[in-house]
């Protein structure tokens, strides 16, 4: 019988630090390997399908920076909230939230062009989604309820609340009966950067725009000194005089802002009008986005584009070999296990241990380095 | 009459998931340890429950096989956090993304497949008695498994020395392990056992409530189960208490749809998720209980030192 057992480390390993991603997707190849050859399919082609082939021609690329836009932009909110130790996981909601108010614009307004259209927009989604996010910040902070349940409880509210809005008020009434709002006029649509190359809108320029500003408020600012000192020691942070509620305020509004921007961008940018469901599941998927990077949020535009790969990879494998889409989400659950598995190597050492041996072994081990200590 | 009773039945049905995985985290939560995977291990209780008594004819072995895939799958989670000292808030969140994917995989080939139901127990005599009779004594086979466990649960944390210790465990692991307690044994059998009712719990979505496979189909119920927990500040009958309140408010947004009461179905559907929020928020209100009962180094990860 084996055993593991951890050792820590003086102080954390840089090396691990900066390999752990990199042995975490290993391994998710490793076991995905395993998993195609269960389904009976051969892994180096399917390898070829889901990872290679929707990254190999220019408008593909396109669709990538599509997916990705939104698992970024959500992503580098939430690793502020994660490194604060605020366990906002209702990004989805935030997302949906974001969504509805920036259309409220073109939908109530249709006759409402111009340029002003869209800054007003992103501007409603960023509100919408940092309100709504609001709601469990202020729960925790005045009664201490835990956010984790109230925040994806909302989730469920919010995909209720756009399915009410699109079946009824909402609902174009030239739709034919069906559950979607107008098309938005052009000035409401997010234009696309390259419209000859292919359909990437400017989502993913906000995405990268967010990833650097977060970046430099979390390294450069003094903001983002006090939301780590309160994440890792919220007594420390007491003494510095940090306020812990604000911090939670703070976390929630920026990263319900950021997921709020997203969701208008995807709604008004891919979409072009409201429907029951505008997401599949970004903001959940952002949370491994979150880990992928490390919560730096330089690295959360690498591990967006990888997570925004593995949506395009299922698409692929379902088309060409017939295999669920679900694998999709079977990758990006693995991917998170493996990345927090490994994450243990930056502060661990790992050591396998014969269960019979350990009790005999440990007295043998303590004997001279008592010596040594004399 | 009879309506009276038919809802007070259905009510039963669809607390009784809620109860069992909330039960189980609620032991896993004594020992200390933050499961949040409770939807993750039900949805692959759920589809390994249906597959099962699908592919075999027998909902019996689809009960089995609800529960063992839970302990199964809650076993990952154990071996990352106890093992390896992760995150338990994330690896909880990730075991709960990886069992809705694998599910969804898994049942392709269950969607819209006619699944095996668990007959209803009836015992003899019992049944009889009007009124209370059919409600007490006439229900599914797990209504009966969630009341012994509920109870079993109860005598286990509050009268027997295991439980004790499982409990201090939960209150200091530190101190637990230098008393010589096995700290990593007792979670890891508290984690499985949680997987274990996790896995029930889902078994009966798939083999009682509604005997077919739909993906999602937990729709948050292990969310739920999660929140109630808190709500009974960590005591089995308020558990107990709690799911049929919550099973009254599903039943009752059900019953309100079909009557047709003109208010959207929407808001009605939402009415579980609101209600859990408004009773965290009124339980958390009251500080000094929930500082008093919950388990003081619940979701801090140990790693013992030799």
């Amino acid at each position: 019988m084996m055993r593991l057992e951890l050792v820590k480390r003086p102080q954390r390993s840089m090396l691990f630090s900066a390999l752990s991603p990199f042995i975490a997707f290993g391994l998710t190849i490793i076991a995905g390997a395993i998993l195609f050859a269960l389904l009976g399919v051969n892994p180096l082609n399917a390898f070829r399908i889901y990872f290679i082939e929707p990254v190999s021609q220019v408008w593909q690329l396109h669709e990538l920076a599509i997916k990705a836009a939104p698992l970024i932009l959500i992503a580098v909110g939430l690793s502020v909230c994660y490194k604060a130790n605020v366990w906002n996981i209702g990004a989805e909601g935030q997302f949906i939230l974001g969504g509805i108010f920036g259309s409220a614009i073109p939908v109530l307004f249709p006759g409402f062009e111009g340029p002003l259209v869209l800054p007003l927009m992103l501007l409603f989604g960023m509100v919408g989604g940092a309100a709504y996010a609001a709601i469990p910040a202020l729960l925790k902070t005045r009664f201490g309820t835990n956010e984790i349940l109230t925040s994806l409880m909302l989730v469920y509210v919010a995909q209720f609340f756009l399915d009410w809005l699109v079946r009824g008020p909402w609902r174009d009434p030239q739709g034919h009966g069906f559950p979607q709002t107008i098309q938005f006029n052009d000035s409401a649509v997010l234009p696309e950067l390259m419209p000859d190359a292919g359909r990437a809108n400017w989502g993913f320029v906000f995405a990268l725009i967010a990833a650097v500003l977060v970046w430099l408020l979390m390294s450069r600012l003094l903001k983002g000194f006090e939301v780590r000192v309160l994440g890792s020691s919220p007594r420390a942070g007491r003494f510095a005089g940090f306020g812990l509620n604000r911090m939670v305020f703070f976390a929630f509004l920026l990263s319900g802002a950021l997921a709020g921007l997203a969701g208008i961008s995807e709604v008004s940018g891919a979409i072009g009008q409201l429907q029951p469901v505008i997401s599949p599941g970004y903001g959940f998927t952002a949370i491994i986005v979150a880990f992928l990077g490390r919560l730096n949020p330089l690295g959360i535009v690498a591990a967006g584009l990888v997570l925004a790969l593995t949506y395009l990879g299922g698409e692929a494998v379902q088309s060409a070999l017939g295999i669920s889409d679900k694998v999709a989400r079977v990758f990006q659950g693995m991917l998170l296990f493996f990345v927090l598995g490994c994450d243990t190597l930056i502060h661990y050492r790992i050591r396998l241990v014969g269960m019979a041996l350990t009790k005999g072994a440990a007295k043998l081990e303590a004997a001279p380095k008592l010596k040594e200590a004399r | 009459m009879d309506i009276t009773v038919n809802i007070l039945l259905t009510i039963a049905t669809a607390a009784t998931p809620l109860l069992i995985a909330a039960i189980g985290e609620l032991v896993v939560e004594r020992s200390g340890v933050l499961n949040l995977g409770v939807e993750g291990m039900m949805i692959m209780g759920a589809v390994a429950g249906f597959g099962a008594g699908y592919l075999t004819g027998s909902p019996w072995i689809g009960l089995l096989a609800a529960i063992a895939m839970g302990a199964v799958f809650s076993l990952l989670f154990a071996v990352m956090t106890l093992s390896l000292a992760t995150n338990q808030v994330a690896t909880g969140l990730s075991l709960t993304l990886l069992g809705l994917g694998l599910s969804g995989m898994m049942g392709t080939g269950f969607v819209g497949q006619p699944g095996e139901k668990l007959p209803n127990l009836y015992i003899p005599v019992l049944t009889e008695i009007p009124v209370v009779g059919k409600l007490l004594f006439g229900q599914d086979p797990i209504f009966y498994i969630s009341i012994a466990l509920t109870a079993a649960v109860m005598w286990f944390l509050f009268k027997t020395r295991t439980g004790l210790t499982l409990r201090s465990i939960g209150d200091s692991h530190t101190s637990a392990h230098a008393l010589g307690i096995k700290v990593i044994r007792y979670r890891y059998l508290a984690v499985m056992f949680g997987g274990a009712c996790a896995g029930l719990a889902g078994g009966h979505l798939s083999l009682v409530y509604t005997p077919q496979w739909v993906e999602n189909m937990s729709a948050g119920r292990g969310w739920i189960a999660l929140a109630l927990v808190v709500f009974a500040s960590w005591r089995p009958w308020r558990v107990l208490a709690g799911a049929y309140i919550f099973g009254a408010v599903w039943i009752g947004q059900l019953h309100a749809q079909a009557f047709g009461i003109p208010v959207p179905s929407q808001l009605l559907s939402s009415l579980p998720y609101l209600a859990t929020i408004v009773v965290l928020v009124l339980i958390s209100r009251n500080k000094r209980l929930t500082m008093m009962n919950t388990p003081a180094s619940l979701g801090q990860p140990f790693v013992p030192d030799r």
